[in-house]
């Protein structure tokens, strides 16, 4: 254990009762963020844990209901900020529907590759951090150094790297930049070759093999119970993709998998992260040539109105199910927002698939679930 | 099931209920008494097999409280929309449905935080992101003294 600077002993309780408390966070270097786990333990063993959130709570969803649509996207890339273009397209994708506006099919391409591209660029770092979480310092470098080309072609097109808010409703903002499909092609190649690598340093790696496999099981039942989705619940084998069952953008015309493994343990949800990283780049090849030319948006009125409903959204982000649920009063502000954040609901399966293991797992499961807590807090 | 199947199914099922059509998807509006019979029917019936609570959540609509269920069945992925309406504010509740589907339990910790509904049965009623006494930001009467500037 490492953890000791990070750990207070809050309580010990003398008497006839073993059990301590102690709490990991909400500054623990392998929460991530500020999430504090209140965890019970029977020597080494946890025997529950309770999560307390709330560190980082912005009120995104009271904060939209003074805002317009349009700057409604600027908001949402920080909830998940490693998946800031799926939260943006969204939010766009919602509007268009209840407009009625037909994109062009230009955006529709844009749109998917951003979206692997930021999928992968969020699975790199969380390979890069959920091996530095189990001690493997060398994959930190490995995944932030090719994440870097991902944001570099990012930097180019929009000028950010990280919040992005380049989708906008009816289209983008601008168009892409005319490097945007070499260097995107330059990415994948370079990628295929690093991605073995990936693999020989811990995908094949005994000692890692030793601290995941097995531990933190969790089954499809309880997967869909607590509603995990995205590779966590895919791990569990529970077929939960967005991209599959309600398909967006230019995903009815691309072929791909919906990655599954029955396992569930800490190893299979690894495994199901490593096999989208192929099929994303999979997916960007099969678009990245044929980007049809057009507009990059289209015609939008300058102050969006949603007609007077309730509307719903479901993308799939890097970590799963991002849904919006939207009531709209006619006015160019939302009545009620309501973000259903996949890390959310991830993140309160843990205690049941913890319990009964020790503590040294904790880091390697909840590592397992890539938690991003803005997300969770909203 | 198809969403016709789906609409007539819940008619005849649930004789007292609204069911709307012309929705984005169809939606079931309970009274609140019924809802705990009507979840678990919901989700126990094999034909209908709503397994998976994607979102939970509320709307303030001024005179009363609506609480929404959104539904999914992985086995034969059909989606529904169950709300139950809550008129009484000073002291809002409805009956928890976190036995049924163990995701509830946080989403109607997050539900009581924000809007101050309080779910009858559930086991660990606490605020979720804000402290005791805050108030409860997502009611439409809430009044926030820092927000300065307002969009108009």
């Amino acid at each position: 254990m490492t953890m000791s600077e990070e750990i207070i002993i809050k309580d010990i309780i003398v008497g006839e009762s073993e059990d301590y408390m102690i709490n990991v966070g909400p500054q623990h270097p392998s929460t991530h963020g500020v999430l504090r786990l209140e965890v019970c333990l029977q020597g080494e063993t946890v025997k529950y844990l309770i999560p307390h959130i709330g560190y980082i709570h912005r009120g995104i969803e009271k904060m939209c209901e003074f805002d317009t649509y349009s700057q409604i996207i600027h908001l949402t890339d920080r909830m998940d900020y490693l998946s800031a273009h799926m939260n943006n397209e969204a939010v766009c994708l919602m509007v268009e529907n209840a407009l009625q506006v037909e994109v062009p099919e230009r955006v529709k391409y844009i749109r998917t590759i951003l979206d692997e591209l930021n999928r992968l660029a969020s699975h790199q770092l969380w390979w890069a951090a959920f091996g530095m979480d189990l001690g493997a310092l060398t994959t930190f470098f490995y995944g932030l150094r090719d994440r870097e080309k991902i944001l570099d072609i990012f930097e180019e097109s929009f000028g950010s790297r990280l919040l992005h808010s380049f989708n906008y409703p009816g289209g983008l903002m601008h168009d892409v930049h005319p490097n945007f499909q070499k260097r995107t092609k330059e990415f994948l190649s370079y990628f295929r070759k690093k991605l073995p690598e990936y693999n020989q340093l811990l995908t094949d790696n005994v000692i890692f093999h030793q601290r995941s496999k097995g531990i933190g099981y969790m089954s499809k039942e309880t997967a869909i119970a607590y509603g995990v989705t995205g590779p966590s619940g895919r791990g569990s084998g529970f077929s939960c993709d967005v991209r599959k069952y309600a398909p967006y953008s230019a995903y009815p015309v691309v072929k791909f998998e919906e990655k599954l493994r029955t396992e569930g343990d800490t190893f299979a949800r690894y495994l199901v992260r490593m096999d989208e990283m192929v099929e994303s780049m999979n997916i960007i090849e099969q678009l990245v040539d044929n980007i049809p030319e057009g507009d990059f948006t289209a015609k939008m009125r300058p102050v969006l109105k949603l007609p007077a409903g309730e509307y719903f959204q479901r993308v799939e982000t890097a970590r799963g199910e991002l849904a919006i649920y939207l009531v709209s009063d006619g006015n160019k502000t939302p009545y009620r927002m309501k973000f259903r954040s996949p890390n959310f609901s991830n993140l309160f399966v843990l205690n049941k698939i913890t319990a009964g293991g020790k503590i040294a797992d904790l880091v390697a499961v909840s590592g397992s679930l890539d938690l991003v807590i803005p997300d969770i807090d909203r | 099931m198809q969403r016709e199947e789906l609409t007539d199914f819940l008619k005849t099922h649930f004789p007292g209920s609204v069911v709307r059509e012309d929705a984005q998807y169809p939606e079931l509006t309970v009274a609140a008494g019924d809802l705990t019979q009507t979840a678990a029917e919901l989700k126990n019936n094999g034909d209908l097999a709503f397994d998976y609570l994607i979102c939970l959540t509320a709307v303030d609509y001024k005179d009363k409280f609506t609480v929404v269920y959104h539904l999914e069945s992985t086995l034969h992925r059909h989606l529904l929309v169950l709300k139950t309406e809550v008129p009484d504010r000073e002291n809002p509740s409805v009956d928890t449905v976190s036995r049924l589907w163990p995701t509830a339990d946080p989403h109607e910790r997050e539900v009581y935080d924000l809007f101050g509904i309080r779910f009858n049965g559930h086991g660990n009623l606490q605020r979720l992101f804000l402290e005791e006494g805050y108030g409860f930001p997502l009611r439409k009467d809430f009044s926030d003294e820092t927000r300065v500037l307002t969009l108009s």
